[in-house]
């Protein structure tokens, strides 16, 4: 695993628990936690991390995206890591 | 011209009988039916249903995604002369099975996989198939003969839809056929459907908006267009679906029009086919109002208000143009033509030009009452002196200067998130199912993306809370709009001097002390 996609999955990971998850220890939220079905998103912070994600990597996130790579921060970072190449 | 339908299997019938080659139902994925069609599915639904022992006046739950197979289980049920009660089918399976045993439904209708997760005893089930296969019908009902629909009559129980109770139990609101028509024929005569409309279907079964959305495209035969669940919260995709499918007549809560608004992308298609844009169910704040109306222009914008007990009691117009400058939310409107409505102060005497609580006769489009709660019915009316029930909507009013009731606030702790009625005891108690827990209390404040829902705890002796886990805890135990934004843990609550907790103390702690309550 290159460095970058550990720092782009830190940065992930603290904005999440940021916005999402305020007060909980971020090294309790692994890269394989089920962000959609343990309830820490839902349609509506989905779309605003779509928008911080877009903004933070200068990428465009497509529809169909939203749905399906954004499920775990392992997810979201290796969708970051291809679209920036 | 057929006479004015007085139950709704006497207003679909109407419509399958002068359009039975139009298109009735359409899925996200493409799947259609014609109202032929529909009709011959629905009518072998009702006589299988009669054949496992459904009588008029019976409940029937349905506990499956919306689909052409779920609006021909409503039709086949209310033709069997039952009642149907929808529930949110990704709820919690404890809290379906507790509706459909409370209202001691005879069969459930459910998909292979929803029957599963609420597993048997409760009632047997009318099966289809679940999602992958997505085929209309299901097996047992292809060598079934059709039958007589059953006697219906006005009075009788067309569905019951369960809404949040303070308890932590739900309670189910019972409407009759009269009533629901009383307001889906307000409804057509308001927006005007013609046969070509293409009625978007966007909230679940369980909620009331959908009895607009199924019943309002019957009074002329014209279509529904289902939004699959998962893309009707999907602002991306959802733009992109409204477009395509041309819908011409649009209603879902605020929320969902200010995502699409703010991502939506709506610069990227063609919706000159939208005419009517209704939303209810909560606020719409006008900022994203103004941007939606920057993108849509033409259509004409309603605002349908009214709690699910009375279906929409008052309405108004969105003007044309909106003032930049302008902050304040719109006005809930004037009382329904269907609908007698009054405000009444404190002393319950009534208020003509002030602030008061607004209250509905029982009559037109109000519900008879909740479902085995002789307690809770009479509390939700009021009897005036002359003899006559209100239904207390628990909803602070005030009138504009032109007369138009502006919404200020409640009296009580329901709250309404992303259009869905929330009342803060039930999320009270499910936190306290919770092992570690010891007390709970949730307060609610109009933040800036929507109503914010914080969670105070103390935990027991010697037990550690967890952020994470009680995110994860919630998502099980509780329905998905109901799991708080924050929790924050405390030694204790903060007590009044007569000893209940001090929800006001803990409002400030959340938002400071300028934050409103949450409004609606």
């Amino acid at each position: 695993m290159s460095s970058d996609a550990q720092g782009i999955k830190e940065q992930l990971r603290q904005y999440i628990v940021q916005e999402f998850l305020p007060g909980e220890d971020p090294a309790n939220v692994g890269d394989d936690l089920a962000l959609k079905s343990s309830g820490v998103l839902d349609s509506v912070s989905t779309l605003k991390l779509v928008t911080y994600v877009e903004d933070s990597y200068g990428i465009t996130v497509e529809p169909h995206e939203a749905s399906t790579d954004f499920e775990t921060i392992a997810d979201i970072a290796a969708l970051v890591e291809r679209k920036k190449k | 011209m057929n006479p004015v339908p007085d139950t709704l299997t006497a207003l679909f019938a109407d419509a399958a009988a002068r359009r039975p080659d139009a298109p009735a139902v359409i899925q996200s994925d493409g799947q259609s039916v014609r109202y032929a069609e529909l009709e011959d599915l629905s009518a072998r639904i009702a006589a299988h249903l009669r054949g496992m022992g459904v009588q008029r006046g019976d409940r029937v739950g349905i506990c499956m995604p919306k689909s052409i197979n779920s609006v021909a289980c409503v039709l086949g049920i209310l033709r069997a002369g039952a009642a149907y009660v929808p529930v949110d089918h990704s709820g919690p399976p404890d809290r379906n099975r507790f509706i459909f045993a409370n209202c001691a439904t005879r069969v459930i209708c459910a998909d292979g996989p929803r029957a599963e997760r609420l597993g048997p005893g409760v009632a047997p089930f009318l099966t289809f198939p679940g999602e992958a296969t997505a085929s209309i019908g299901a097996p047992q009902l292809s060598g079934q003969p059709r039958g007589q629909d059953a006697p219906v009559s006005a009075g009788d129980l067309s569905y019951i839809l369960y809404t949040s109770g303070s308890t932590g139990q739900p309670k189910g609101v019972v409407h009759t056929h009269a009533s629901a028509l009383s307001f889906v024929l307000w409804a057509a005569d308001l927006m005007k459907p013609t046969p070509a409309d293409r009625f978007s279907s966007h909230a679940s079964f369980h909620f009331d908006l959908s009895i607009l959305d199924l019943y309002v495209p019957m009074t002329v035969g014209a279509a529904i267009v289902l939004v699959d669940e998962s893309l009707g919260k999907d602002a991306m995709r959802l733009a992109e679906f409204i477009a395509q499918q041309q819908i011409t007549a649009w209603y879902s809560v605020p929320s969902i029009l200010a995502l699409l608004a703010q991502y939506g992308r709506l610069d990227q298609y063609d919706f000159s086919a939208l005419r009517v844009v209704n939303f209810a169910g909560e606020v719409f704040p006008v900022k994203h109002l103004r941007l939606l109306k920057q993108f849509w222009k033409h259509p004409i914008y309603y605002n349908l208000y009214g709690p699910t007990e009375t279906n929409v009691c008052t309405y108004y117009r969105i003007p044309d143009t909106i003032p930049a400058e302008r902050q304040e939310p719109f006005p809930i409107g004037i009382a329904c033509e269907n609908v007698e409505a009054i405000v009444f102060d404190e002393n319950m005497k009534p208020v003509v030009g002030g602030e008061g609580v607004l209250y509905i006769a029982q009559s037109g489009p109000v519900m008879r009452d909740y479902w085995n709660l002789p307690e809770q019915t009479a509390r939700a009316f009021y009897t005036d002196p002359a003899g006559r029930r209100w239904y207390c909507t628990g909803d602070v009013v005030l009138p504009d200067e032109r007369g138009d009731w502006l919404f200020l606030g409640r009296r009580d702790r329901m709250v309404k998130r992303r259009g869905f009625r929330i009342e803060l005891g039930e999320i009270e108690a499910g936190l306290y199912k919770h092992p570690s827990v010891h007390e709970a209390a949730t307060v609610a404040y109009d933040g800036a993306e929507g109503v914010v829902i914080d969670a105070f705890l103390t935990p027991k002796p010697g037990e550690k809370l967890s952020v994470l886990e009680l995110k994860q805890f919630c998502a099980k135990q509780l329905l998905s709009y109901m799991n708080p934004d924050r929790f924050i843990f405390v030694t204790e609550l903060p007590r009044t001097s007569t000893g209940k907790v001090d929800y006001q103390s803990l409002l400030k702690q959340s938002r400071g002390p300028t934050a409103p309550a949450a409004s609606r």
